[in-house]
């Protein structure tokens, strides 16, 4: 597999304060990767660094085979950080001329890309008079002028209104269907969910995890169980050691698996040992579940939104 | 360098501010032009200013370097602007972002500050050279082209102090507290020249000193012309005043201007590669 990016034990201290520390991870082509973490994490001075606006502390990142030099491979690369900047004063078109002059491509898929966005019909207004929805579509317009390897987004719903994040979030589906690889920084864990394929999740500054989406705890899921003779039930799961944590709560047992085992096996188990089950269900934790376990194990103040 | 070029012209030229800034300063500089028919005639009194000798070869060179590096002071505001605004906007981790290398952006600042005051010399040559074909008592080549250091004077003159605009405009990143600091700084340059020479060493030392500050350097590039008029002279003269001063371009302070370009420019190059955006 080709590699897009490398971070390798990348530290960024502001003052006392350490906003990324011994960060390492890789970005593979064809993937849609998620970083996430609560605000004030890390995620956007990490993307700063690789993007080259922020400067590391120690450590270093590499673009693509590591020979290009980082404002060449930028021009591969299309990027949208915090919100939209662009010159106030000049139209949309004028702002994607200027940009398709900085990344050395042709002007000829200015049109193209705004129709994407929808912004073609008011591609001729200055970029002041938008809407804070339309800067950022036209964000994405201007970060794909390039055709980029890899699109970079930084919270790309931050403060939208609902029919604006569906917009932007129709257009990256549309985007990654397309085969292109995307890093998505985002606080919002549906968000996440519903985009992406691998994610590497911050608090911090420091990584909690990194790989598949549902590979995130190595977590083989849990049962819900309801019973009525739940002393037995209790001793059981205790005894098994298929099973680590079991935790009660109004009459119901969630138990949750250390090896992987289906739910007809345990229900032979049970009933052979004589517990009659009213309730069983077997369940994977969602990613919220799984953020919130994870970043509460480290620490107790993990904020989520 | 073309694309460069073109990256800071489209910046510029679809910003109304200053795009009339831009005009206006041209228009000031073909003004001088006006001067040629301040005229009075009063009776016994007449006095016409173009027949007082200031458009003559090759005094016209130093007279019109000298006014119209005047008008600098209305690129300055472009430039500290153009500067400035790429922070408030903060286009300039846009430019980064989208693929312009720290490098690049300084050197895209850079040139259009070369190109300005490069236009400005062109433009300053060509308007003197008619107003000198116009009034000028004496026409002959090797008359006119003489003196052309002033020319060279006033390019370095402009490159010099629109590098200290364009280091303040990144250091300061608001553009009007960078006005600000220009103007603060031009006095801070007298108050330690008084400083000097009143504490310190003798006045003659001081000026020396003085002569190697930032703003004094670019401003003794052209020394001021009108004591160099017949007419002041003939004044001076009646009253038992002597003038002796040296009009000439100096070797040494075009090498101050260009060493404190050199390190404006680098400066701004080295600020912008430490600070986080």
């Amino acid at each position: 597999m080709e590699t897009i990016l490398t971070v390798n034990n990348l530290t960024k201290k502001f003052g006392y304060l350490t906003a990324v520390k011994d960060l390492s991870f890789s970005i593979e082509k064809g993937n849609v990767y998620g970083i996430l973490g609560p605000n004030g994490s890390g995620k956007s001075t990490t993307l700063g660094i690789v993007l080259n606006v922020v400067n590391a502390t120690s450590g270093g990142f590499s673009w693509f085979d590591g020979n290009t030099s980082t404002h060449d491979a930028l021009k591969k690369v299309g990027a949208i950080i915090e919100r939209p900047n662009f010159y106030p004063y000049m139209t949309a078109l004028q702002n994607l001329k200027l940009v398709s002059k900085i990344k050395e491509v042709g002007q000829d898929k200015i049109e193209q890309k705004l129709e994407l966005v929808g912004l073609l019909e008011r591609k001729d207004s200055k970029f002041r008079t938008y809407s804070l929805g339309m800067k950022q579509r036209l964000a994405i317009a201007s970060a794909l002028l390039n055709d980029p390897e890899i699109l970079i987004l930084d919270e790309p719903t931050n403060g939208l209104d609902p029919q604006g994040i569906h917009q932007i979030r129709q257009i990256i589906k549309k985007i990654a269907a397309q085969g292109t690889t995307i890093l998505l920084a985002s606080h919002l864990l549906d968000e996440v969910e519903k985009v992406c394929s691998h994610v590497v999740i911050l608090r911090k500054g420091e990584k909690l995890y990194s790989g598949r989406v549902d590979g995130m705890l190595a977590s083989h899921g849990f049962f819900e169980l309801r019973t009525d003779s739940s002393e037995q039930l209790l001793k059981f799961l205790e005894q098994n050691d298929s099973f680590g944590e079991v935790k009660q709560e109004n009459g119901l047992i969630t138990a949750f698996l250390e090896r992987e085992m289906n739910a007809i096996e345990l229900n032979k188990q049970l009933f052979a040992s004589g517990i009659v089950l009213s309730h069983l269900v077997k369940r994977k934790e969602s990613l919220e579940e799984q953020f919130l376990t994870l970043t509460e194990n480290s620490n107790t103040t993990a904020a989520t939104s | 360098m073309k694309r460069l070029l073109e990256i800071e012209f489209i910046k510029l030229w679809n910003n109304r501010a200053s795009k009339i800034l831009i005009i206006s300063y041209f228009v000031l500089l073909t003004s001088i032009a006006l001067v040629a028919a301040i005229k009075f005639d009063i009776g016994p009194i007449q006095f016409h200013l173009a027949e007082q000798g200031i458009f003559n070869f090759p005094y016209i060179w130093h007279f019109n370097t000298y006014v119209t590096a005047i008008f600098k002071l209305f690129l300055a505001i472009v430039i500290v602007s153009m500067m400035a605004n790429e922070y408030s906007n903060k286009t300039i981790k846009q430019n980064l972002i989208d693929g312009l290398s720290k490098k690049e952006f300084i050197l895209s600042k850079f040139l259009t500050v070369i190109s300005f005051a490069l236009i400005s010399t062109v433009f300053v040559f060509g308007v003197s050279m008619i107003l000198g074909l116009i009034y000028s008592d004496f026409n002959e080549a090797s008359i006119i082209f003489s003196d052309l250091e002033y020319l060279l004077a006033f390019f370095l003159k402009l490159v010099g102090f629109f590098s200290f605009c364009l280091f303040l405009g990144i250091f300061v990143k608001r553009s009007a507290f960078a006005l600000g600091f220009l103007i603060l700084w031009a006095i801070v340059e007298q108050l330690i020249f008084g400083l000097l020479g009143w504490k310190f060493v003798s006045w003659d030392t001081a000026k020396m000193i003085k002569g190697a500050f930032p703003l004094e350097a670019t401003a003794r590039l052209i020394e001021e012309p009108f004591s160099r008029l017949n007419a002041v002279k003939s004044v001076a003269n009646q009253i038992g005043e002597e003038f002796s001063f040296d009009y000439a371009v100096h070797w040494y302070e075009i090498l101050i201007v260009l060493a404190w370009t050199a390190i404006f420019i680098y400066s701004s190059y080295a600020l912008l590669k430490k600070r986080d955006l």
